[in-house]
């Protein structure tokens, strides 16, 4: 397995106070490294300067470098809008805009460029269906995307950061706000997800853990 | 035991506790059914005279004793209009700037200043609008609006600096404070993990802006202009300043007009027949009733407009 990302020497600080220090890690390329360790300690902070998230808020600065595919993206200038249609996210809760279901998922696919109809609903069911959505919903994309439950919605999010194809998906606890079932389908859904793409997850779940690459920063 | 004594007192307490709060609650209804009643009663005598009729006639003619809403009602309407054509954008755009994208040193200072000009009495944008804005008005703006737009019958008419466009952009002033601090409020409220995911998808900060913050937020932007518009339709001070005060229709903006409540500054102190008070105790009667379809129609529009289902 080649390394997808390589971090060197990662120090980062909001304003004056530092939140990681010193960080050296390789992310392997279609596997799914795990992000351990207790509350604060800067998992996700870290997991949000793989896609540069800190930059919408001022005062955040990084040292060091983030390399991906051979590229440090912490450089300055980099295209941003570029950098996150590469590297996905999924949040602590899930996160549907106020659209339909159909148009949650085409929302990242408009952005990219693609405007016509039959494309665009040729990947809405792919993505769909590769966060094993499809099934439940497929008579029902253009209800309000709020009218599912909780845990359809978080796999809703999954599907929307799927369907623009990145090559990384960062997770940030996506269970913890899920019950257990729900937890149950979108940890099946993970081993899946490994087969297309690089995935970093933050977790607290000790289980979900060591079905997947173990690391501890 | 004293573990049921407190018990007792507790629920006491509460019982007297509810009934208060609805009391309170009760009076603002009773508060509004008084001053419809009185109001109605008040202008029986203007109601049985002119009917209906008052409502869609347009002479205004108390020596003859002949009294016509239309005026002031087009007048209230209109520049009311004016003025949310006028502050809706502008309004929006200060808040989207205050929320999304002012530096930390700008938001602070921007804001209170909002929150001051909200704060100003209107007595206040009226004088600023008699002798300073229009004159301006009528120097270098109007003209020139007659000169070239001329060809609108809507920008047409006598560029005095007072009439129904300058009346509507004193509104205009008047209410964006108010709009653009309950919207920034509003979009405050928006998750930051939902912009973020806009963010997270490659959008840019319009698209989440147009996209995400807009759709998420529309209920209560239309509560927040329909507000401002409850607010320009009941203005009186600026508006008599501004509007000229003339019981006339006129398609073209820039001729004086009149509105309701600035026909009720103006004349209640002149009124002193019997039934030009009741016309105008009837004016203010259908100001009311304005003011509360306006909010009406708000309650329905924000009901049908706002998403059902979870929350996040």
């Amino acid at each position: 397995m080649t390394d997808k990302i390589k971090i060197k020497n990662l120090n980062f600080h909001y304003g004056t106070k530092q939140a990681l220090k010193n960080i050296n890690l390789s992310v392997k390329e279609k596997e799914i490294t795990a992000l351990i360790g207790p509350s604060g300690c800067g998992k996700t902070t870290f997991l949000r300067c793989l896609n540069r998230m800190h930059d919408l808020y001022p005062g955040n600065r990084y040292e060091g470098e983030i390399i991906l595919d051979g590229k440090n993206i912490l450089e300055k200038g980099l295209d941003l809008i570029k950098l996150r249609s590469k590297v996905g996210m999924v949040f602590q809760k899930p996160t549907p805009f106020p659209m339909s279901m159909f148009d949650n998922i085409a929302f990242g696919l408009k952005l990219m460029g693609i405007k016509k109809k039959r494309d665009i609903s040729e990947r809405v069911e792919k993505a769909l269906r590769d966060s094993a959505l499809w099934d439940e919903i497929k008579d029902r994309l253009h209800e309000p995307a709020l009218s599912l439950s909780g845990g359809q919605q978080q796999r809703l999010c999954i599907a929307r950061a799927v369907a623009v194809e990145p090559e990384v998906i960062l997770m940030d606890e996506p269970c913890s706000a899920l019950d257990p079932v729900a937890t149950a389908k979108i940890e099946d859904l993970m081993t899946d997800l490994k087969k297309h793409y690089t995935v970093v997850i933050v977790t607290h779940n000790m289980q979900q853990a060591p079905t997947s690459l173990l690391k501890i920063t | 035991m004293p573990v049921i004594d407190r018990h007792k007192a507790d629920k006491a307490g509460d019982a007297i506790f509810k009934g208060l709060s609805f009391f309170f609650a009760l009076l603002v209804i009773v508060l509004m059914a008084l001053i419809f009643v009185v109001l109605f009663k008040e202008s029986l005598l203007s109601i049985k005279a002119f009917g209906f009729k008052f409502i869609y006639t347009s002479v205004w003619d108390p020596v003859a004793g002949e009294f016509g809403a239309l005026p002031a009602i087009w007048g209230t309407i209109v520049s009311s209009i004016i003025a949310i054509v006028i502050a809706v954008p502008i309004s929006l755009g200060i808040a989207i700037f205050l929320t999304e994208m002012a530096p930390k040193g700008l938001k602070g200072p921007i804001g209170t200043a909002i929150e001051l000009l909200a704060s100003i009495p209107s007595i206040i944008y009226g004088m600023w609008g008699l002798f300073i804005f229009a004159p301006f008005l009528s120097e270098y703006v109007e003209p020139y609006m007659v000169d070239y737009l001329g060809f609108i019958p809507l920008f047409n008419g006598a560029p005095l600096g007072i009439g129904m466009l300058p009346a509507g952009f004193i509104l205009a002033i008047m209410i964006i404070p108010f709009i653009s601090s309950v919207s920034r409020d509003i979009f405050q409220m928006v998750p930051p993990i939902l912009k973020e995911s806009g963010y997270g998808v490659g959008a840019t900060k319009w698209e989440v802006i147009r996209k995400v913050v807009l759709p998420y937020t529309r209920s209560g932007i239309i509560g927040a202009v329909i507000l401002g518009l409850g607010r320009a339709l009941g203005e009186t001070m600026a508006v008599t300043f501004l509007i000229g005060n003339s019981h006339d229709i006129s398609i073209a903006l820039l001729d004086p007009a009149t509105s309701i409540s600035a026909t009720l500054a103006n004349e209640f102190t002149e009124a002193v027949e019997d039934l030009y008070l009741s016309s105008l105790v009837e004016l203010g009667l259908i100001l009311f009733v304005i003011t509360f379809i306006v909010l009406a129609l708000a309650k329905l529009l924000i009901g049908r407009f706002s998403y059902k289902g979870g929350k996040l």
